[in-house]
């Protein structure tokens, strides 16, 4: 047994760090949520008018909605690829498998900002996707509505966020001994009834650990709506942005963080209460 | 969906159920199987036996269709089994690690092949209510397979696979995941279960005992070739090879010259009716008896022998003798007080049996 000395030693930095650099900032973000700004300058006096013009004014309750229905967006889009993906790299590709993994995990090694530029430059007026249409005379001049839109941000975020998806289907789908595979052909069970029955009810666990990454992610991210996005492709994190920038009002800027934060953390604890229980009920050890 | 063939009325014991017709197994450069054919009989209990590596789960992986053969075709009453999908053949298999679903609990586990073929829901619980009771697990029919004990999920994957009335069924290497103890019960349970379902059961199994115990019939497999296909009686009192007298039960392999119907090993000399060549005679330690006991056995061969080890085991005891000659052999006696030098023994001719090398 160490000393409580010795154990109060070990897990003083540990404590620190995430005081430090975790705990206090949020706090510090939770205080001036009930704060409000008077003439630009910030009144330490308690109050929740931030959250009455966040539920009330149109405009951020606008930009929520949207900011909620393209992650929604993004999440769906980014299971439908990613799960067949998955599906096919852990069932059918047999000894191309690792190329193909690493392949899918390239993209996350290149700079967000890079594969945002990359975006514009394909959905641009004069960019790449725009001159292919019109080469094949599909439409006869520019399609603006590409680019600096909400569909540009959820393209963009669908293709950044797949991999993460892709990722835990993966890990659930590799997870899956194959004889269960073989039981299920061996009962008389279809391929296709094989898939609904036993495959996706076992990566359900991964399937819900991906899709909560691209709706978590994609409710909290700037960089996509600022790159492609455009005043109709807006989203909550934006105005967060601006919030604590130009516009100076950090209160209200802090509350909009509390909410996503509670909504997120909320949605986290709810995913990860089903993905325990389901995991704990199958542990074949 | 379609699932298996509707099968006629049960073929009458004994009738040829499935037959392996001159099937090869390639994987890669290794050959696992070769050219090998063997017919199982509906309502047997036929063993395949073999040490790891001999090929025999290959052979059930290829009637279940995990595999395909790479030459050869398997046939089931007429149907060609071979060219079909596993989820429509009608065989099913118990699996080395038994392989039940985890998200399903133990009914419904059962239940899973009779909802994969759409029986109706009625006859589905009446089936699995039977199957329960079957393999004695009725209070368990909530329980998560995961809370079970070895024994109780190797029930269950029994419950599961019987259920759908196959008439043959696969059990690969099904007890070896089970302590001593289990086993032995377990296989007590699994020959009683086989003679009342009536069922085929193709049973893989390393554990030459195992084997002995549970068969109506064993194929002794060796790198993917059949070394003999009969009863276990028959496989032990008259192996075919060298290779199959060492791997089931202990024995003594003679070296003998043959000459003008004489074998002669050195030390002891009996008739032997072969043309003039060498040859390899199997005699099993409990043929071999001292020649002061009464009463001595048919066509008896005399050899004398000096008393090398005496191993105590309860009933028996094992005598390790080495012959004049240098030669060394074992003998189970009855046990007795400890003995020593040099004594006579005796064995019947009928005893020594000729085996291919």
């Amino acid at each position: 047994m160490y000393s409580r000395a010795y154990r109060f030693l070990v897990a003083l930095p540990p404590i620190l760090w995430v005081s430090l650099f975790l705990l206090l900032p949020y706090l510090l973000m939770f205080a001036h949520s009930f704060w409000t700004v008077h003439d630009g300058l910030i009144i330490h006096h308690w109050n929740l008018s931030n959250y009455a013009t966040l539920f009330q004014n149109p405009l951020y309750v606008q930009v929520l909605f949207r900011t909620v229905r393209m992650a929604a967006a993004v999440t769906i889009l980014s299971v439908l690829l990613g799960y067949p993906l998955a599906y096919f790299l852990s069932f059918r590709a047999g000894p191309r498998k690792e190329l193909l993994y690493q392949l899918v995990i390239v993209p996350l090694w290149i700079s967000y900002l890079v594969r945002g530029y990359a975006w514009k430059t394909i959905l641009g007026s004069d960019g790449v996707l725009n001159g292919f249409l019109q080469y094949l005379h599909i439409t006869h001049g520019p399609v603006s509505a590409l680019l600096y839109s909400p569909f540009a941000v959820v393209l963009m975020l669908t293709h950044i966020y797949t991999p993460f998806v892709f990722l835990p289907i993966y890990a659930s789908l590799e997870h899956i001994p194959r004889p269960l595979i073989e039981a299920s052909q061996d009962l008389g069970a279809s391929p296709r009834q094989t898939f609904f029955r036993v495959i996706l009810p076992l990566s359900i666990p991964g399937l819900l650990a991906g899709a909560t990454f691209a709706f978590v992610l994609s409710l909290g991210d700037f960089l996509a709506p600022l790159l492609v996005g455009g005043p109709s492709g807006t989203m909550i994190a934006n105005l967060v942005q601006s919030l604590f920038g130009a516009a100076y009002d950090w209160p209200l800027g802090a509350a909009i963080s509390v909410f996503i934060l509670i909504v997120t953390l909320a949605l986290l604890a709810i995913t990860q209460r089903i993905e325990m229980r389901w995991s704990k009920r199958w542990s074949l050890e | 969906m379609t699932t298996a063939p509707p099968t006629a009325a049960p073929l009458p014991s004994g009738a040829t159920l499935l037959e392996v017709r001159a099937v090869s197994k390639q994987f890669g450069a290794r050959q696992v199987l070769k050219t090998l054919s063997l017919e199982i009989a509906a309502g047997e209990f036929l063993t395949l036996l073999g040490e790891s590596g001999s090929g025999k789960t290959t052979l059930l992986r290829l009637i279940a269709g995990f595999e395909q053969p790479t030459a050869g075709e398997i046939w089931m009453r007429g149907t060609r089994l071979d060219i079909l999908p596993p989820y429509k053949r009608p065989v099913n298999t118990v699996f080395q690690q038994y392989a039940l679903f985890p998200h399903l609990n133990v009914s419904e586990n059962i239940a899973y092949g009779l909802r994969a073929s759409n029986t109706p829901k009625n006859e589905i619980a009446a089936r699995v209510n039977d199957a329960l009771d079957m393999v004695r697990m009725q209070e368990f029919a909530a329980a998560d397979p995961a809370r079970l004990s070895g024994g109780q999920q190797q029930r269950v994957a029994l419950a599961r696979a019987l259920v759908n009335r196959p008439e043959l069924l696969l059990l690969d290497e099904p007890l070896s995941a089970l302590d001593a103890n289990l086993r032995k019960e377990m296989q007590f349970e699994l020959k009683s279960l086989q003679r009342e379902v009536g069922i085929a059961f193709l049973f893989v199994t390393h554990d030459q005992e195992e084997a002995m115990a549970l068969s109506d019939r064993i194929a002794l497999l060796r790198d993917g070739a059949l070394e003999q296909v009969a009863s276990p009686r028959e496989i032990y009192a008259r192996p075919a090879t060298a290779y199959n007298a060492q791997f089931i039960g202990q024995t003594n392999l003679l070296r003998a010259i043959i000459r003008e119907g004489v074998a002669d090993c050195g030390s002891f000399q009996f008739p032997y009716a072969g043309k003039d060549a060498s040859a390899l005679f199997s005699l099993r330690p409990e043929a071999i008896t001292l020649a002061e006991d009464t009463p001595q056995p048919a066509d008896p061969v005399r050899f004398s022998a000096t008393i090398r080890q005496q191993i105590y085991s309860g009933a028996t005891e094992l005598l390790e003798l080495e012959t004049t000659t240098g030669a060394f052999l074992r003998a189970r006696i009855a046990s007795r007080k400890p003995l020593s030098g040099s004594h006579d023994f005796v064995f019947s001719v009928r005893d020594a049996i000729a085996v291919r090398e």
